[in-house]
């Protein structure tokens, strides 16, 4: 109960404070260390779950179940592993001249507002306020997209902003009328939109009304999780903005997104009793498994690169969630786990390397592994370990998904595969060319921070070869749930 | 006597949605916004008395409030401070935008019908004209060029929402409402923020500034 509140009051005190002091020489170790005490919070409430069960709290307002409590823990690990790598990349930026004090309070401010909206979409019990919070994301992190002001950031962040806004719209009409559902069985009043309560009562919701819902749910938060065709904020508004907002971008956003869907999904499915849900979402994934493939190679921008790269692996896991049935939602829970730590890792030594060669355009990034080994390095096995190359825990996933769609829906297989193997030849060849090669990168005023790459690797590596019991039990449950 | 005063009301909503698809002006974009919001707050208030559900009475303060009051006017200044008040658009073909407008209003009437015949409420009727506003919203920002009357395209939209919640189901529970409203405010803000950027940046408020990102593959 109390972690709840601790949970959720920590980064919001934090986006005040630095609000005022974001500018100060320590608010880079403040943001870090409010991520810090925001993390152990989580760790505290994910230990009580474990020990007592799901647990609900504040007249239901709140609630944890083995669902959202990995994510809660996972959401809190990046922000506060993101947070130490901002703290040198920010300081970097700042002494290159391209920050005033006023962006960076509003930068520092905003990093923890984010995290906020995260932790409280996974924490409600409200569909709605899940909406809500959702909206608040977009809206906390659209001025950091347009945090340098030039032209293709500020173009990059419009477009976010009106992408985002317009599809959370539909998903606004897709909550409103699961509350037209909902009120029919529950009754008017706050209590008919609270998640637990519509499980409950999941199957005598209004089949049509719920099947309309869910297009205009899967559709709003969709866009979010950038599912082709609504992806076309996504690469922009990675590319555009300071590497560590991509990194969060990447790895919590999409992932609290496509949570959103999963969570309206169960209820839609108790209500239809068929597979409407699932063949949307299945359809959703593989468009954009094969469009993000496709793009992959002919991208310039290193983040753009691996943006679309993580179109393509959100794709799988909407995919996996839309097959359904205990292996393949277990195997999209670890995927979206080993994706989340190892994208952001990617995107700190991306961070790193633009910094270090002043560019993000692939062709002028060369021979990183000359200058800086580490962040060579770092790139390397990230990317190595996105493509699913073994033993990191990205194979271990995609193996389970592959072969669960090789059982249940042969006929995506193929086209799972090709993709996959479209995606491999584009990213390694870039890669290879980056981080070998004759180089051109400087020294930076700042060591870099390449602790969290390493950790991040490090953590997914572990996921590949040996998943924790107390962690597989966690999958096993949600998978149940999510059915 | 509820009943025909929703319609009413409804009806109004619309011929307001037809009226912004095809006026220039900023300012008088601003004003319909505006009377858009204040025929949404009646239209609760309505619902609210026929039904009595007190929780109505506070949902149209705050669309009152923010609407009517707060937004226009924020808006009012934004286009006082950037010197847009008098701009004039030019809009391609008028009469192709009313068309297509009044296929979206027939195509919604359509979808809704299956659902507004489930929802017991009294305003059940309505909720194709919550629809038809909400599309031609969206037909409003694809047709502009400008940013001010995108952005009131897009608040318009929520409003064409809001009109489907009220009209649906009575009314979102008060915590989702209030937070929705927050979001609008917020979002609002930013907007503002936005406009300053893109004339910083470009000289003009012209969106067609705004697409060069692509793939440069």
């Amino acid at each position: 109960m109390i972690e709840i509140l601790i949970v959720l009051g920590l980064p919001l005190a934090g986006s005040v404070l630095l609000a005022g002091w974001g500018s100060r020489a320590w608010a880079g170790e403040a943001n870090s260390s409010i991520s810090f005490l925001t993390l152990l919070a989580a760790l505290s409430l994910t230990a009580r779950v474990i020990s007592l069960g799901p647990l609900l709290a504040l007249h239901d307002l709140f609630f944890v179940d083995p669902f959202n409590v990995f994510l809660v823990a996972l959401t809190a690990f990046v922000g506060f592993t993101t947070s130490v790598f901002s703290r040198v990349y920010m300081r970097v930026e700042q002494a290159r001249g391209r920050l005033s004090a006023a962006r960076l309070r509003l930068y520092h401010s905003m990093y923890q507002m984010f995290m906020f909206t995260m932790l409280l979409a996974l924490l409600t019990n409200n569909v709605g306020i899940l909406w809500v919070a959702m909206e608040a994301a977009t809206l906390a992190t659209v001025l950091l997209v347009s945090l340098y002001r030039s032209a293709a950031s500020i173009e990059a962040a419009w477009k976010y902003f009106i992408l985002c806004g317009v599809g959370i719209a539909q998903a606004l009409f897709g909550t409103i009328l699961l509350y037209l559902a909902a009120e029919k069985v529950l009754g008017a009043g706050g209590t008919a939109l609270l998640w637990t309560h519509l499980h409950a009562v999941r199957d005598q919701l209004e089949p049509t009304v719920l099947s309309l819902a869910f297009v205009f749910l899967l559709v709003g938060y969709g866009t979010k999780v950038g599912l082709v065709p609504l992806h076309n904020w996504l690469p922009d508004a990675h590319a555009e903005g300071p590497t560590p907002i991509s990194a969060v971008l990447s790895g919590l956003l999409l992932n609290v997104a496509l949570y959103a869907v999963v969570r309206n999904k169960v209820l839609v499915d108790g209500a239809l009793g068929t597979h409407l849900a699932g063949n949307l979402m299945m359809g959703f994934g593989l468009l954009s498994v094969t469009v993000a493939a496709l793009f992959l190679s002919r991208q310039q921008d290193v983040k753009r690169l691996f943006a679309y790269s993580s179109i393509e692996h959100m794709g799988i896991i909407t995919f996996a969630f839309g097959m359904g049935g205990a292996v393949a939602s277990f195997a999209g829970l670890l995927h979206m786990t080993a994706h989340s730590l190892t994208k952001s890792a990617i995107f700190f030594a991306v961070g790193h390397a633009a910094q270090k060669t002043g560019t993000q355009i692939i062709d002028r990034i060369r021979g990183l592994i000359h200058t800086s080994p580490a962040v060579g390095w770092g790139l390397m096995l990230g990317g190595i370990a996105i493509l699913g190359v073994p033993p990191f825990g990205v194979f271990a996933s995609e193996f389970l998904i592959l072969t669960t769609a090789m059982r249940t829906q042969p006929w995506a297989t193929p086209i799972l595969l090709a993709a996959l193997g479209v995606a491999f030849a584009a990213i390694f060849g870039k890669l290879q060319a980056m981080v070998l090669g004759e180089t051109t990168a400087q020294r930076l005023p700042h060591p870099p921070a390449l602790f969290p790459v390493f950790v991040h690797l490090g953590l997914v590596l572990l996921l590949g070869l040996y998943i924790p019991p107390y962690l597989a039990e966690w999958y096993r449950a949600a998978a149940r749930m999510i059915g | 006597m509820s009943n025909q005063l929703i319609n009413l009301m409804a009806a109004l909503l619309l011929l307001i949605a037809f009226a912004m698809v095809s006026q220039r002006r900023i300012l008088r974009l601003i004003y319909l916004f505006a009377a858009q919001g204040f025929v949404l707050s009646m239209n609760t208030v309505i619902v609210a008395v026929a039904t009595k559900q007190p929780h109505l009475y506070a949902s149209a303060l705050i669309t009152l409030g923010l609407k009517v009051i707060a937004l226009p006017w924020l808006l009012h200044r934004l286009i006082d401070r950037l010197n847009v008040r008098w701009d004039v658009e030019t809009l391609i073909n008028i009469p192709t935008t009313m068309l297509v407008g009044i296929l979206l209003v027939i195509l919604s009437f359509n979808l809704a019908l299956p659902i507004s015949q489930l929802a017991g409420t009294i305003t059940r009727g309505t909720l194709g004209i919550a629809m038809a506003s909400v599309l031609l919203s969206l037909l409003m920002m694809i047709t502009r060029r400008k940013a001010v009357p995108q952005v009131i395209g897009f608040l318009s939209l929520e409003n064409g929402l809001f009109f489907a919640a009220t009209s649906a189901t009575y009314g979102m529970p008060m915590v989702v409402e209030l937070g929705i409203a927050l979001d609008v405010l917020v979002g609002t803000f930013i907007f503002g923020i936005f406009f300053f950027q893109i004339r910083e940046t470009f000289d003009s408020l012209d969106i067609h500034h705004l697409e060069k990102l692509k793939d440069r593959g």
